[in-house]
C-alpha cells in the first residue's frame, strides 16, 4: 500500500465515524445534546491542533538548529595547512 | 578483487576483531565533481588525512563530468602525487546525471563500503570514521549524515534558508515516515551490493534522489544507521537554493507519496 493510500484510508475511517456520530439522529443514534455540539465543529478543531502543532515543531527545530561556528573555523585552518602541504608535494594550484 | 580476496580471512587474524575489520574492509569513496578545481586538492588532503590517522583501507574515485575550469587536470596532479592505488580518475565526456555517476563509479570500485559525499567541502572527512564504527555497531546497510540530529547541524545558513529545510523536512517525515531523519542529504556509507540494488530502483534527480534512495532503502528493508554531521555550506563557489529547486522537491515527494 503506497503512503498516499494509507493515509486516505485514515482520513475515511475518521471522516465516517464522525460523519456517522454527527448525523447520529437520521441513523437511528441518540447522542447527547452536549456531545453533538462537541462533535459538530471536531474537525475543524482537530486541523488547527494540527496546524498549531506543525508550526510548532517547525519554530522550534529552527530555532535550535545549530550553528557549527566551530567546525566552520576549524575547516578554514585545515584548508590553509592543505595548501601549505600540497604545495611542498608539488601541486600547482 | 582484492576485496574478495581479503574477505577470506585467515583464522588466526580472528583473534583481532577489530584489526581484522580494518583489515578486510576497504571503503571507496566516490567524489562526482563538477568544476570543483579550488576544492578537489583539499577535499582530497582532508580525505587522505582522515584515512590515514584512522587506519583505514581507502581509495578516491574521482568522476569529473568533463568540467570546464580544469578540475580534471588538478586530478591528474593527485593522482601523481597520492599514487594510482589511491586516486582514481574516472571522468566522463559530458555532464550526466548524479546517479550515473555512481554507477559509473561504483563499477570501478574495488572496496566493498562505498562512500558518498560532495567534492565542496561541505562535507567533512573527519566524520567517515565515526560513519564506519556506527555501521560495525549496528551491522548497518547504509549509515546516513544528518544535520538534524544530536549534535549536527548546519554553517552559513541564514533563517530563510533554515526555516525552508527545516519546513521541508517536516513534510517529508510526515508524509513519508522514512525512518532517517536527514533524506536530502548526501553524506553517506552504503555497503557496495546496496547502493547497486537501490540505484537500480532509482529514478529521480537532484534532491529527490537522495531521498528516494532512503526511501527504497526502507521498503527492501534495509537498515539504516545515523551519524550527526555539520554541514558547512560551500566554502569556495555558489550555493544553490531557488524556486526551482523547491518546485522539484515538492513534485519529488508528492510522486513518491504516491507510489512507494
Amino acid at each position: 500500500m503506497t503512503k498516499l493510500a494509507q493515509w486516505l484510508w485514515g482520513l475515511a475511517l475518521l471522516g465516517s465515524t464522525w460523519a456517522a456520530l454527527t448525523m447520529g439522529p437520521t441513523l437511528g443514534l441518540e447522542l447527547p445534546l452536549t456531545c453533538r455540539e462537541v462533535l459538530w465543529p471536531l474537525p475543524a478543531y482537530l486541523l488547527v491542533t494540527v496546524g498549531c502543532f506543525a508550526l510548532g515543531t517547525v519554530g522550534y527545530r529552527v530555532a535550535t538548529f545549530n550553528d557549527c561556528e566551530g567546525a566552520a573555523l576549524e575547516l578554514q585552518t585545515q584548508i590553509q595547512e592543505a595548501r601549505a602541504d600540497l604545495a611542498r608535494k608539488g601541486l600547482r594550484f | 578483487m582484492a576485496s574478495t580476496e581479503a574477505s577470506r580471512s585467515l583464522p588466526k587474524s580472528r583473534r583481532d576483531p577489530e584489526g581484522r575489520a580494518l583489515r578486510q574492509d576497504k571503503f571507496s569513496v566516490l567524489l562526482p565533481t563538477y568544476n570543483e578545481r579550488e576544492n578537489l586538492p583539499l577535499i582530497v588532503w582532508l580525505l587522505v588525512k582522515s584515512f590515514t590517522e584512522s587506519v583505514i583501507n581507502y581509495e578516491i574515485i574521482i568522476i569529473d563530468d568533463g568540467s570546464p575550469d580544469g578540475t580534471r587536470e588538478v586530478a591528474e596532479q593527485l593522482e601523481k602525487i597520492y599514487g594510482s592505488d589511491k586516486i582514481l580518475l574516472r571522468p566522463r565526456e559530458k555532464k550526466l546525471g548524479l546517479g550515473t555517476a555512481y554507477i559509473h563509479g561504483m563499477k570501478h570500485a574495488t572496496g566493498n563500503y562505498i562512500i558518498i559525499m560532495d567534492a565542496d567541502l561541505s562535507h567533512h572527512p573527519k566524520f567517515i570514521p565515526e560513519f564506519i564504527r556506527k555501521q560495525k555497531e549496528g551491522n548497518f546497510d547504509i549509515v546516513s549524515g544528518t544535520r538534524y540530529r544530536g549534535n549536527g547541524g548546519v554553517y552559513g545558513w541564514d533563517l530563510k534558508r533554515k526555516i525552508i529545510s527545516r519546513g521541508a523536512n517536516f513534510i517529508t517525515q510526515i508524509l513519508l515516515r522514512p525512518g532517517a531523519s536527514d533524506l536530502t542529504g548526501s553524506f553517506r556509507l552504503y555497503r557496495k551490493e546496496v547502493l547497486q540494488k537501490l540505484i537500480e530502483k532509482c529514478v529521480s534527480k537532484g534532491y529527490v534522489f537522495q531521498m528516494e534512495m532512503i526511501v527504497r532503502a526502507r521498503q527492501l528493508n534495509y537498515t539504516i544507521g545515523e551519524v550527526p554531521i555539520s554541514f558547512v555550506d560551500r566554502v569556495y563557489g555558489e550555493s544553490k537554493l531557488g524556486g526551482n529547486e523547491i518546485i522539484s522537491f515538492l513534485k519529488g515527494l508528492l510522486t513518491l507519496f504516491a507510489t512507494t
